[in-house]
């Protein structure tokens, strides 16, 4: 029941580290089973090299379950693979042929260089929500849960944008590497919700700050992130975040 | 019972916590500023604790394996969270989240500390929500609540079925605002690889930065471990692929007492293996028993599909043997159950080693209720299969295109097979009412202690307990220890004590990469696994325990002559990582062995199969084993047991019976 019947060309980018330069260099497989996750087939790739005393292909990678956020590859051309709506531990080896040669290549973009063959550093991601993805409220400062009715239809589009796991495939896809869906899912998600009002101007200032500060580049309304999503975000959060950022510079007496 | 206490407050169980809190020593706004804290994990208790302890004016390093905080794998938590809101008006209480608590921890949980945690859950939900946390609500704008097992009240919360993914991106923000305010100071990908322990006191950790492969020294104050369970000791689970024992076990072997390792949690209802090559398991929610029914082939061996056996040859084992509770058991007597049947040889699917979860009557039920409100009353199989799929579409629809993703096959067409597998862990580093571990200043939250759940855990109990003692009960008791050290200048990391836990790591790395052997290391994890899996599993008895404990000696010896470990020391080198961790797994594999083998009873998720009744049920001994099993540690292969007595004041302890 483990192995199974396909053969297949990996063409891997190799890259030792943020410094020196990378390639692809190709590797065959063999008896790969069609349950295999992607991921479980560079497992087997792994287990071979070590074993031939060559290095292992470093991925990043956690839950194994689409929900972490931590996969990453690029796979012929596109974040998270060929399936629509799947992360790259969620993508099996069913969705391939028998004799296809597949490339692997990390998210591409300035503001997430690449740390060592597949793994890149994503931490822009983290600072941009440091910069003002949240709601100021203090342990212990609560009101009763239900003291602030949400009608539902708002609480449901509130939990559609938060939704984002972070993995950064909307930057890889992009062809300007920016960062406007995951921004604005953040943004949608905060400016949709009553406990977002009191910083929703400042926020989107703040964050649109760091994105830029960050390297990533702009939008320019080609669609490809929401294509690529694995999460199905949309893209009306980038024009929700688009409207509050304009208004913000009117409204905003608050220099951020 | 010498070196443990429990240091639980007196007084009425009712008030211990209030009052705990009123008489606690303060410490002031000046000196919390010069004190320090260490947080290793960012999961729901880490993040939680470090945002928490931010505000409060400490100064906060905070420590996570993977490349951002917001990965720690509370976010793959499904179902969701418990708290005694009573929003239901179902007649919920304080008490009863205490009692059914207590009751489904099969009376192996201390009192003080469960009613606690039901009287802070409430303050939880409140804290998520004013932290824009978009839990799921009702049209009228108020939030909804859903039913989970062992309890007769709604009062768990949920958004969707990623409930833990939203209460992490709400810590996670809470935790990132403080970063940005630089009140903490965030450490990624990092793993603690030891404690450092001056004069008996937690002082520092030694991390390795993950990128460069450099060792640091980083004192504090006080130490929190929020790590996490260690359910890869199993190799195959529901838990990450990083998820690990190692802070934890590091703690250990430095003095910390290791509480219940035995008490691991089997969920009942997980996609099965398919083969060799598979690395991880996946949940399928337990609130699909609500809908699902569970049933294996009357007959053996029986390889027809699932659609050829007619209604007469299928055996409802589940509703067969509990018709009380039916498909909805708790999850250790399901999980038992089903084993049972594929053991006796009924198994399904090419393995034999699942059972069917059907949700074919549930759909033809709903489809007739909606054909009935569309006006017809007398609908065909077909018109209610049709309509009721829209229903289950809507109810379970993203388990539903998980399972056909994973599996190939279709759950609306053919039945789920499911079969159990390793989900959490009740047992871990111990804890007193404060959550120090017998380390002075080293505390530990969450799943990572072993204190609230006793030997099994009800469902969406493990959130409710991550973040209550990171958002509202850690940051309270840890002011008494502190409050002590605040004429403790930091200690510069030069001291020897830095410098000789930083060698002792060095030492071990030196030697992962010196061996050379020829088997990699999850060579090593796969055969660890099919040990605890086969010997310290669902059931156990002495005979496979006394094996295994053997086994696990001799896998260590040729672990550490015969393991690969490629690349070098100063890099990015993932297999380095999981070789501290599998050494570590193979050492906790041993105690867990000797944990069950010392519990001459059942309880929980521990079955020993002498001590069942004669239906095969768990058979508790009250009298010799109402005690927490905390084991020290004495040296490779050498732990001695301490013994805590629970006593139950407030609760009559009981037989459970779901029959």
């Amino acid at each position: 029941m483990s192995t199974g019947n396909m053969n297949l060309t990996l063409q891997v980018w190799r890259q030792k580290n943020s410094k020196s330069a990378g390639k692809l260099v190709d590797y065959k497989l063999s008896d790969i089973s069609p349950d295999m996750s992607f991921l479980e087939m560079f497992d087997v790739l792994n287990e071979q090299l070590i074993n031939k005393g060559e290095e292992p292909v470093v991925f990043d990678h956690d839950c194994r379950e689409g929900i972490c956020g931590m996969c990453s590859m690029f796979i012929n051309g596109q974040p998270h693979g060929p399936k629509d709506l799947v992360t790259t531990c969620q993508l099996h080896m069913r969705s391939f042929n028998d004799g296809d040669t597949i490339v692997v290549e990390p998210w591409r973009a300035k503001a997430f260089p690449v740390i060592k063959d597949l793994a890149v550093d994503r931490s822009a991601f983290d600072r941009i929500i440091a910069s003002g993805g949240f709601v100021s409220v203090n342990t212990g400062n609560a009101q009763d849960a239900n003291a602030l009715p949400i009608p539902k239809i708002q609480a449901d589009a509130a939990f559609e944008a938060a939704a984002c796991i972070g993995c950064g495939a909307c930057v890889a896809t992009c062809k300007n590497a920016s960062a406007m869906l995951f921004v604005s899912a953040k943004v949608s998600q905060l400016a949709l919700l009553p406990q977002g009002q009191p910083e929703r101007y400042r926020r989107v200032q703040s964050m649109v700050a760091q994105m830029d500060e960050e390297g990533f580049g702009n939008c320019t309304n080609t669609g490809a992130c929401e294509a690529e999503c694995p999460k199905g975000i949309s893209l009306e959060n980038i024009a929700r975040m688009n409207r509050d950022y304009f208004s913000a510079k009117f409204i905003s007496e608050e220099e951020v | 019972m010498s070196k443990l206490n429990s240091n639980i407050p007196a007084g009425e169980l009712t008030q211990k916590w209030t009052k705990y809190k009123s008489s606690v020593p303060l410490v002031n706004p000046a000196n919390k500023r010069s004190l320090e804290v260490i947080v290793v994990g960012s999961g729901l208790a880490g993040a939680s604790a470090a945002a928490t302890l931010a505000e409060m004016g400490y100064k906060v390093k905070c420590f996570c394996f993977q490349d951002s905080p917001r990965r720690a794998h509370s976010i793959a938590a499904q179902g969701g969270i418990n708290a005694a809101k009573n929003y239901q008006n179902d007649g919920d209480s304080t008490y009863r989240l205490f009692y059914d608590t207590i009751k489904g921890g099969d009376y192996r949980a201390r009192e003080a500390n469960v009613h606690r945690l039901a009287e802070v859950s409430a303050n939880i939900i409140d804290q998520c929500v004013a932290q824009g946390v978009p839990l799921a609500r009702e049209y009228g704008g108020l939030l909804d609540n859903r039913s989970f097992g062992g309890t007769q009240v709604q009062r768990t919360f949920y958004a969707a079925g990623q409930t833990g993914q939203q209460l992490l991106l709400g810590a996670y923000s809470a935790l990132e605002r403080q970063v940005g305010m630089g009140k903490v100071q965030m450490y990624t990908r990092h793993e603690m690889l030891d404690v450092v322990v001056i004069d008996g006191k937690a002082r520092g950790i030694i991390a390795r930065n993950l990128i460069t492969g450099e060792l640091e020294r980083h004192f504090g104050h006080a130490v929190v471990l929020g790590t996490g369970g260690y359910g890869n000791v199993f190799y195959l689970s529901t838990n990450a692929m990083g998820s690990n024992v190692t802070a934890a076990w590091k703690v250990h072997k430095k003095g910390a007492f290791f509480a219940n390792p035995c008490y691991t949690q089997i969920h009942p209802t997980c996609i099965p293996v398919s083969g060799d090559h598979q690395s991880k398991l996946t949940l399928m929610s337990e609130s699909l028993r609500n809908d699902g029914r569970i049933w294996v082939p009357k007959k053996k061996d029986d390889t027809r599909k699932a659609s050829d056996i007619p209604e007469d040859e299928r055996d409802y084992y589940l509703e067969r043997r509990y018709p009380a509770f039916g498909n909805l058991v708790p999850r250790d007597v399901a999980s038992r159950a089903a084993k049972e049947r594929c053991d006796a040889g009924y198994g399904v699917g090419a393995s034999k080693l699942a059972v069917y979860l059907d949700f074919k009557a549930n759909t033809e039920r709903y489809g007739r209720i909606e054909a009935s409100k569309a006006g017809n009353h007398n609908p065909d199989k077909e018109t209610c299969m049709r309509l009721g799929t829209a229903v289950i579409k809507e109810k379970y629809g993203n388990l539903f295109d998980m399972y056909a993703q994973i599996t190939g096959e279709n759950p609306y067409e053919t039945p789920m097979r499911i079969y159990p597998a390793v989900h959490y862990t009740m047992g871990g580093v111990w804890v007193d009412y404060d959550l120090m571990t017998t380390i002075p200043g080293l505390y530990c939250t969450g799943e990572a202690n072993f204190s609230d759940h006793g030997a099994n855990r009800l469902g969406a109990s493990a959130l409710m307990q991550g973040l209550a003692d990171g958002y509202f009960v850690l940051p309270y008791t840890i002011g008494s220890y502190l409050s002590k050290e605040i004429a403790t200048k930091p200690i510069p990391t030069d001291h020897p004590a830095f410098v000789e836990a930083e060698n002792e790591v060095k030492a071990t790395i030196d030697k992962f990469l010196s061996i050379n052997g020829t088997k990699s290391v999850d060579h090593f994890h796969k055969r660890l696994g099919h040990i605890m899996w086969e010997k310290c599993g669902m059931a156990r008895n002495k005979e496979g325990l006394t094996q295994a404990i053997q086994e696990i000696q001799d896998l260590r010896r040729e672990f550490w002559a015969d393991v690969k470990v490629p690349g070098s020391a100063d890099e990015f080198n993932p297999e380095l990582e999981k070789a501290h961790r599998v050494a570590d797994f193979i050492e906790l594999g041993e105690l867990m062995c000797k944990d069950a083998l010392n519990r001459e009873e059942s309880c929980g998720g521990h079955f020993r199969e002498e001590h069942q009744t004669e239906e095969g049920e768990a058979k508790r001994d009250d009298e010799n084993y109402a005690y927490v099993a905390a084991w020290e540690y004495k040296g490779v292969s050498e732990f001695e047991l301490h013994k805590e007595e629970l006593i139950y004041e407030n609760i009559k302890v009981a037989q459970r019976n779901y029959k």
